[in-house]
């Protein structure tokens, strides 16, 4: 049977469109607010929803996301209360895929057997753990897959033919470009590079690539979509949550993902 | 006992849990470890700095007034604290920077804690005249100040992290988001026997000179026979492993680290990763880290900075599993106790992180008694600790 995931790359492919994947931090200001945002994403245009578990040290992001993550946990956000959030949206969207987004040690904690099981019970897709290079990747992908969970699996600039094929061995739903050498909210410069690496990726590892890092606004979305199957938004939408005011999170999300798939459909 | 270096892993701990975009930097960073270390020509520099620029052999000196107050084993001082810059972590540093510079890097970061291993970097660099730049959690260049301004000092750029708990932990986050943006000209010098692979290894062996000249020094000055055991304190453990290490595969040798406990194990406040800890996946390695139920890592305390951290190095998880190492824990006032019998009995004001081993090295001296001998790394000096005891003590100096 074809994911979630799987099934809604094919569809984006018999129209002719490009995936929007928007990132947000769960809990952040706080789940129930989390979970209204993730209405108002699927209901603007997003196609596949990364959905970010708050870590205590997120050293791959930069300073927006760690500070969203900061906030989530303040609030009190936990593994438990992020799958929730996942099944609620799962129950009113039978069809958006949503992909956790997040680092190794909550799911460690909690075993990673258990862990895949608990996150594809709730409804969730994917799990994407940045701290896991291919090198230490079979632990997790063993459970994810028996699980029924896609592992979407990082590409970077860094990442020779050798590499994106050894990544590529554990990846699958869809391939997750990382534009540059750099962290969540870097801004990209270099489209041409970025073009180039990104259909290599798609032509090793056979999945369809969604480019990441960098995209800010909707001219970078539509220039990463003329070559990409679809862009990966994530600190604009975090920084739009946290300057709305209390209770406007939803709208402000919601309103930035319609201009980005506008800008993506253009 | 078997090495497990060659894997990057030490049983199941270490490894590289790190963003794929670091990964080719990790793997080319451990070959140049591999083939660059121990040629001739790079072991000839590396004896050369540490012969004439940071002052080896350090002393083993033997303690008679802290023996005779303990009143049992002889005890046995491991002297890093006489190195230039003043304790064990400018050995690292000098063989890191050295590795730099044989790879073509022309730039060197690090993060610190204390101040530390900021200094015995920014030091290093400013020998081999290359950029360096600190990172430094916002609190610890509060509570530093004296560091800060020895880095500025040295040429170095500190630079304040906010994030986080703006502590170690916050400044090696930062560190590695400093390394993926410039990937391609800059070293990492890790301090401690942490991190991803091959830090933990490549730090050990650069830290493994301590072990060596004691061993060394200990079988000269007692018809080669060996100590009866050695103590250390643990932190992320590159000053304990580095001695420890060429003594594993004595079998007759006890082997104990000495973890902070702050106010107390039972306590929130403490730095007991190895006694207290659960397995988890920080910094880039699988390793005992203090973190809640949640997988969320917990903030902890010690009065020295230096022990202040929630993890610890991937060997020392594997060494506490094999059984092979003991590790304890010694808290705040116990530390403090011993920092100011050693400043009084031997004239040798130790750091607050080398005053928890000797806070274990008296009970343990006396429980093995008259004709035994015990070895204690004395990883640094307190100079930099004296405005912290002063204000326990109540004074403002």
């Amino acid at each position: 049977m074809a994911s979630r995931i799987q099934a809604c790359f094919e569809r984006l492919r018999a129209s002719g469109r490009r995936a929007f994947v928007p990132y947000v931090t769960a809990g952040d200001p706080d789940l129930a607010t989390t979970a209204a945002v993730l209405d108002a994403l699927a209901a603007n245009g997003a196609d596949v929803i990364e959905l970010g578990v708050p870590f205590s040290d997120p050293m791959a992001d930069g300073p927006v996301i760690q500070a969203a993550m900061t906030r989530a946990l303040a609030a009190g956000a936990t593994f438990a209360g992020v799958l929730d959030v996942v099944r609620g949206f799962r129950a009113r969207h039978p069809d958006t895929p949503v992909v956790l987004f997040g680092y190794l040690n909550p799911l460690y904690r909690q075993g990673l057997a258990a862990a895949c099981a608990r996150v594809a019970d709730a409804g969730a897709d994917g799990l994407l753990v940045v701290d896991l290079p291919p090198e230490e990747a079979a632990q997790l992908t063993v459970h994810a897959r028996a699980a029924g969970l896609d592992f979407i699996a990082l590409f970077t600039p860094t990442s020779d033919d050798a590499r994106i094929a050894a990544i590529a061995e554990h990846a699958s739903g869809f391939a997750y470009y990382v534009s540059m050498g750099g962290v969540t909210g870097d801004t990209l410069s270099d489209f041409t590079t970025v073009a180039a690496r990104a259909a290599r990726v798609r032509e090793i590892s056979g999945l369809p690539v969604c480019v990441g890092f960098g995209i800010r606004s909707g001219a970078d979305a539509a220039r990463v979509g003329a070559f990409a199957d679809g862009a990966v938004v994530g600190t604009a939408l975090v920084e739009a949550i946290h300057a709305a005011p209390r209770g406007g999170e939803a709208a402000a999300a919601g309103a930035l993902t319609a201009s980005f798939r506008a800008a993506l459909d253009a | 006992m078997p090495s497990t270096q060659d894997s990057g892993r030490f049983g199941e701990y270490g490894g590289r849990y790190v963003s794929e975009i670091l990964m080719p930097n990790l793997i080319a960073l451990e070959r140049a470890w591999r083939e660059v270390v121990p040629t001739a020509a790079f072991q000839r520099d590396l004896d050369d700095l540490l012969t004439h620029y940071v002052g080896r052999p350090s002393p083993l000196y033997l303690a008679e007034r802290l023996t005779a107050h303990a009143g049992g084993a002889r005890i046995w001082l491991k002297r890093e604290d006489l190195n230039h810059t003043g304790a064990h972590k400018i050995n690292n540093c000098v063989g890191q920077v050295l590795l730099a510079r044989h790879m073509g890097k022309t730039r060197i970061i690090a993060e610190t804690g204390a101040g530390q291993h900021g200094v015995a970097t920014a030091t290093v660099a400013a020998r081999f005249g290359m950029p360096c730049h600190v990172f430094m959690g916002a609190e610890d260049i509060e509570r530093q100040r004296l560091n800060v301004f020895k880095m500025r000092l040295l040429g170095a750029t500190v630079i304040p992290v906010t994030g986080g708990s703006k502590t170690l932990k916050d400044a090696m986050n930062e560190a590695m988001r400093d390394w993926v943006r410039h990937v391609d000209d800059t070293f990492y010098v890790i301090g401690s026997a942490a991190g991803p692979h091959p830090y933990p290894a490549m730090v050990r062996d650069f830290q493994s000179i301590i072990g060596r000249e004691a061993r060394e020094q200990f079988l000269a000055r007692n018809d080669g026979r060996l100590p009866d055991a050695l103590v250390a304190c643990v932190g992320g453990g590159s000053n304990a492993i580095g001695l420890f290490h060429p003594f594993l595969e004595d079998a007759s040798v006890r082997i104990v680290g000495v973890e902070a406990a702050g106010d107390g194990v039972d306590t929130p406040r403490h730095a007991a990763t190895l006694v207290a800890g659960t397995v988890g996946v920080l910094h880039g390695a699988k390793t005992y880290l203090l973190q809640d139920g949640e997988g969320q890592i917990t903030e902890t305390h010690s009065v020295s900075a230096g022990l202040d951290y929630p993890g610890v190095g991937p060997e020392h998880a594997w060494l506490k599993d094999s059984g092979r190492v003991e590790y304890v824990s010694v808290t705040d006032a116990g530390a403090l106790e011993a920092f100011a019998l050693c400043s009084e009995l031997e004239g040798i004001i130790p750091a607050l992180e080398s005053s928890h081993a000797i806070a274990h090295a008296i009970p343990l001296a006396r429980e093995l008694g008259p004709g035994k001998d015990l070895v204690v790394n004395l990883s640094g000096r307190g100079d930099k600790d004296t405005h912290t005891v002063a204000r326990v003590r109540g004074m403002e100096i």
